[in-house]
């Protein structure tokens, strides 16, 4: 971040500058002072796409709580009251609700542009950790705003995520204590909605913190290219304003359409119809399924018949993407000149989406009718085990072993040899 | 500098480390007595607490009928027994289970079966009389328990919990 470059064109400008460069911060960080590597694709715009969400999410989620009441008496008559009663009440919690999976949609997008194109690889290991550490707070702040509406899915999701920590229960007591301490009573009740509410308004502020030093984190080696070569000269690179400006706007245009879409043509395609019934902690609902952004992590704490091994498998499945950076032997970043790693990516992403899909469906449903039949549990158990070894098998062995294609010198010399071969 | 350095080189106890460490403690412990407050308010509060004990009136639940009543913000399944589900219960005690325990140990009087309605996996309400062993099952992940509320099939790791109960009287049982 910032740029000694920056050259102040007013005189108020340049007075201000001189006591708080922050111009020049702007300048080097989103303006015309960064410059990135000329040959960006469009899978580089969901980094700014996950920021206008977040914004978007921020300034939609404050204006909600300014009629929202987080009381288990209030709570999910507030809500109703937000879509019956406030004026675009509905436009703004259907933003927000849709919002969210929006967010989510982008930051895996993002994630997976990452993988693909070895965006984690040294010397950016700190800006991907930053990139982790954003969606774990994501996936805390996502599940605590899911309970703020009270209803039967807030409810029972409530419970069945908070249980989890139950089970580290490695001494008689220590599990319920661990819950008691979550919950502030013997069940998820009042104080475990406040204390939600508390945090859900908070950690998006955090995030903001933590979206600021992945961006520092982000300027220091610059940002990576779908040739995954460093970019040198100047003939490689152009400044990121007016060119990315352009670039992400136009993106920007394009995303909002869909968001639009989702908000206005079917509002609630993402969510659960049980949580527009308050919730009862009598009655558990038939089928209880967490949003569609946790499922494939659903199906892995399914996969496992202990439940504390099932645990650990769920928190492990996302905090080996930690550890990529070093499973990832290989010395070229771009999958584009590996073909079998490309080959295994797809093959993973694939499989993961295939874990997403048994998340919805119960343990025992026969899902693939050849022999006695292959049900959920079968199905979401071989899938677990593919998950797990594309990281601890597939990545190390294929990184450090395969055959990879010519790696062009420079970006601009790529450039000129596309245009020759036309 | 000179002293710092033959100090330093000298690598003997001074009064100098002795402060440090000294003053490190004392502003440790003060940091973790300042933060338990800040923790220890998550924990459940005293109205929470005091809100620990209900009675049920049992005369009004027939035989083969299970009540749910609310206790704790949590539902307290009151199963009363048949005979018949009493002698399949202790015949199952040597049955092979997850988490061995004697029926005679579950339920103080064998008609009244009292347990807490929360599915030891994630939390769930077993549904009431379904499953593979004629007693709970809970829809969230497939547990099944038996007619004494004993996992015996599924992800659950511990039987449905008994709660603390005492009878007052014949139709009388005080819950916590």
């Amino acid at each position: 971040m910032g740029s000694s470059s920056y050259e102040p064109k007013s005189k108020a400008a340049k007075w201000f500058e001189e006591r708080l460069p922050i111009l020049g911060l702007i300048h080097g960080t989103l303006g015309a002072g960064y410059n990135a590597p000329r040959n960006l694709n469009y899978w580089w715009n969901f980094g700014s796409l996950a920021g206008f969400m977040l914004v978007v999410q921020i300034v939609t989620g404050i204006i909600l709580v300014m009629h929202y009441t987080p009381h288990v008496d209030m709570a999910f008559r507030s809500v109703e009251h937000i879509m019956r009663d406030v004026n675009y009440g509905w436009l703004l919690r259907y933003s927000h609700a849709n919002g969210a999976s929006m967010f989510f949609v982008v930051v895996y997008i993002h994630i997976l542009r990452g993988m693909y194109f070895g965006s984690y690889k040294s010397p950016c290991e700190v800006l991907w950790f930053l990139g982790l550490v954003i969606y774990l707070l994501m996936m805390a702040t996502g599940f605590m705003g899911y309970v703020l509406p009270w209803g039967q899915m807030s409810f029972w999701g409530a419970t069945v995520i908070t249980n989890l920590f139950g089970a580290f229960d490695f001494y008689d007591g220590m599990g319920e204590s661990i819950l008691h301490l979550l919950w502030g009573g013997f069940s998820v009740d009042n104080p475990t909605l406040q204390r939600f509410f508390s945090l859900h308004f908070l950690l998006p502020f955090v995030l903001v913190g933590v979206v600021i030093l992945h961006i520092w984190a982000l300027h220091l080696p610059g940002s990576n290219n779908p040739l995954g070569i460093d970019a040198k000269g100047p003939g490689d690179k152009i400044p990121f304003h007016p060119y990315y400006t352009a670039k992400d706007a136009f993106g920007l245009s394009f995303f909002i359409v869909i968001f639009a879409a989702f908000i206005f043509y079917m509002p609630n395609i993402m969510g659960h119809p049980d949580n527009y019934i308050e919730a009862n902690p009598m009655v558990t609902p038939a089928h209880i399924v967490p949003e569609w952004y946790y499922l494939p992590f659903y199906t892995i704490l399914k996969a496992l018949p202990d439940k504390l091994l099932g645990v650990i498998a769920m928190f492990a499945s996302i905090l080996i993407f930690f550890v990529l950076p070093w499973l990832d032997g290989s010395k070229i970043r771009s999958a584009k000149f590996r073909p079998a790693t490309a080959f295994f990516f797809w093959l993973f992403l694939v499989n993961a989406l295939f874990l997403g899909y048994l998340g919805t469906k119960s343990p025992d449903e026969i899902l693939i009718n050849i022999g006695g039949g292959l049900d959920a549990l079968t199905l979401g158990r071989i899938s677990t085990v593919f998950y797990f070894s594309y990281f601890f098998v597939i990545v190390p062995l294929v990184s450090r072993m395969e055959t990879t294609k010519p790696v062009p010198t420079s970006i601009a010399q790529s450039v000129l040899d596309a245009r020759k071969e036309g | 500098m000179t002293t710092n350095d033959r100090i330093e080189h000298e690598e003997e106890v001074t009064r100098r480390n002795f402060l440090y460490v000294a003053t490190g403690v004392v502003g440790a412990v003060g940091v973790a007595s300042a933060a338990w407050p800040l923790v220890d308010q998550m924990n459940p509060s005293a109205d929470v607490l005091a809100l620990s004990s209900v009675e049920v009136d049992l005369s009004a639940i027939p035989k083969g009928q299970t009540v749910k009543i609310l206790w704790r913000g949590k539902p307290v399944f009151i199963r009363h027994r048949t005979a018949d589900e009493i002698t399949r219960a202790v015949s199952e005690n040597t049955a092979d289970l997850k988490d061995p325990e004697n029926d005679e140990l579950r339920a103080e009087r064998p008609e009244w079966l009292i347990m807490i309605g929360v599915c030891t996996h994630l939390g769930c309400v077993p549904l009431d009389q379904r499953g593979d062993f004629g007693g709970w099952f809970c829809p969230c992940h497939g547990s099944h328990y038996d007619i004494s509320g004993r996992i015996r099939k599924g992800p659950a790791p511990r039987n449905l919990e008994v709660p603390k109960y005492a009878f007052l009287n014949d139709t009388t049982v005080k819950i916590g």
